[in-house]
């Protein structure tokens, strides 16, 4: 019964650190980031007058901090009933994480958005949401049934394949952070998603041709295909309307949803791909040849 | 969206509920002023005088209103009739508003006096006014918010020091300087993001900011050979080189279709 409501908890918890993604894409989309010049406090105050662009700088801390008090809580509960060593070791690496991600965020204002430290930022909220994921998938009731095995004798190796796209995803969402923070141009981030759109294809179409049988598989890569579409579609529409209103005075609300949307479902295109990872790791005998290489597994309880 | 967001904003209030403290928030670190005025730097009996205007040829653009409902007390000042962007101000005579002419090149090197009396930057009806100032190197920007509600001044130098510091409604007028010459330095406040100044900051007098009527006038120049430049934030810079005699009195006119983007 506990792990149901654990269960549950870690769903909350997924679903608010992905509204502060969103949240925190809309202060980089209205340019929002330095609205309030003071951190930890805001304006001097707990609660400042939340008027103009303050409303999404301040709301975004007000989500971060409801995110870190769910993350004590997730760390604090794993602690107390888990068995799993690792999975409580996964707590407290995403409460490390999250404090990480505040401070980087306080950064971020104080040393007006140095491109490295911003950067870092986005990369960092990625990976947490990941980790949300991931722990809310390892106490699931799913997860709870055990190994339904499979074998996958293809080449390259489905791990390898698995773990290659997920690498993928994420570096072009660090791309992508790179070219939203001007680091870079749009180019990189561009053939990035050719990349990343090619590996993902690669990953999913293997596993639904020899694995649409398995149920965990099959729904793992059919989401994580769906989302990568959706991902592309969004990304195109980030980018032309951002063309279409770069002589507005101010960031439009075409340009913001589009692009906040890409921001969000990037962060589900990421954990997506982990969670297929995962489930390959989980559920797909490795070839002998390759158990030899790698080094690791996930493991089952 | 913006009411999911609010309720979640609500929600999170919970957590961070109570009183405000009265903090004020940290001020950004002033730099060091531009070195002290030496001797009276202009010799008034030679002084040469350039004079022009800043002519706008092409089709005049049409400028975009500017949405301020994402704060009513901004909105509220501009009930009429919305505020447009002031990218491109074109006069009714047919010339440029708002473009930054300063003597580029040419000047003697030695310390010119700096002006003891500071250069204002109002923030009023959420526009900051003016749009385009010039100051000396050093000298004092008095800037002052009128409005009912909260800004902050963020320049975004690239040779001087950057800073953010917020100023609420009625508060104490802020004095900023800036120590190096920087032409131009993009002024922006993050909590309105339309709104934007640029300062023009030189070692020397010799600018001036085009107005209404699109004229500039340059006076107390030394007898000399110079690179007089002229710049708009849209349509870029445009250079000319000028000889100006001992107490003469000279016409240079700019084109917008002669600048060019950098």
């Amino acid at each position: 019964m506990k792990n149901v409501w654990l269960h549950r908890y870690a769903v909350l918890w997924s679903f608010c650190t992905l509204f502060l993604v969103v949240a925190g894409g809309l202060v980089t989309s209205n340019d929002a980031g330095l609205s309030v010049p003071d951190w930890p406090l805001s304006y001097g105050k707990l609660m400042p007058p939340m008027e103009g662009n303050i409303f999404y700088e301040h709301g975004h801390r007000m989500v971060a901090t409801t995110v870190g008090l769910l993350t004590i809580g997730m760390a604090i509960w794993l602690m107390r009933t888990e068995r799993r060593r690792w999975l409580k070791n996964l707590g407290w690496i995403s409460l490390a994480a999250v404090i990480a991600q505040g401070v980087l965020g306080g950064m971020t204002v104080l040393f007006m958005l140095p491109k490295p430290v911003s950067i870092g930022h986005a990369c960092l909220a990625q990976l947490f949401f990941s980790t949300t994921v991931a722990i809310a998938l390892f106490i699931s009731e799913s997860w709870q049934r055990g190994r339904q095995i499979v074998d996958d004798q293809g080449a390259p190796p489905l791990h390898w394949l698995a773990l290659a796209a997920s690498a993928c995803v994420f570096l072009q969402l660090a791309l992508g952070a790179s070219a939203r923070h001007q680091a870079i141009g749009i180019l990189p981030h561009v053939l990035g998603a050719l990349l990343a759109t090619g590996m993902v294809l690669w990953v999913t179409v293997r596993v639904l041709m020899r694995h649409a049988g398995h149920d965990a598989l099959r729904g793992s890569a059919l989401a994580l295909l769906s989302i990568t579409f959706l991902q592309v579609f969004l990304g195109i529409a980030a980018y032309m309307s951002r063309l279409a209103t770069a002589d507005a005075p101010q960031p439009m609300p075409v340009m913001v949803g589009f692009t906040v949307a890409h921001v969000a479902v990037g962060a589900l295109t990421l954990a997506s791909s982990v969670v297929l990872a995962i489930q390959v790791f989980r559920h797909v005998r490795r070839p002998l040849a390759e158990v030899r290489y790698v080094g690791f597994t996930v493991p089952s309880r | 969206m913006k009411s999911i967001f609010v309720s979640v904003v609500a929600a999170s209030a919970l957590f961070v509920a109570g009183c405000g403290g009265s903090k004020a928030p940290e001020t950004a670190k002033e730099e060091s002023a531009a070195p002290a005025a030496a001797a009276p730097a202009i010799d008034e009996a030679n002084a040469a005088t350039v004079t022009g205007k800043v002519s706008f040829t092409g089709d005049k653009p049409t400028m975009r209103n500017i949405d301020m409902s994402a704060n009513p007390k901004c909105a509220l000042a501009h009930a009429g009739a919305a505020q447009k962007s002031e990218e491109v101000v074109v006069n009714g005579n047919g010339t440029l508003k708002n473009v930054f002419v300063w003597i580029k090149a040419g000047v003697p090197d030695r310390q010119w006096p700096v002006p003891g009396t500071p250069v204002e930057l109002a923030q009023k009806g959420c526009m900051y006014g003016p749009h385009v100032i010039g100051v000396q190197a050093g000298q004092d920007i008095k800037i002052v918010n009128d409005d009912p509600t909260n800004h902050n001044i963020h320049p975004l130098p690239k040779i001087n020091q950057e800073w953010n510091e917020s100023q609420p409604p009625n508060g104490d007028p802020k004095l900023k300087k800036f120590a190096r010459e920087e032409v131009m330095i993009a002024v922006k406040c993050n909590v309105h993001p339309w709104m934007r100044s640029y300062i023009g900051v030189v070692n020397h007098p010799f600018f001036a900011v085009t107005g209404d009527d699109g004229t500039f006038s340059i006076k107390g120049l030394p007898p000399g050979k110079y690179t007089i430049e002229a710049w708009h934030e849209k349509y870029g810079t445009q250079d000319v080189e000028i000889t100006v005699g001992a107490k003469e009195s000279k016409t240079q006119d700019f084109d917008s279709a002669q600048m060019k983007s950098s």
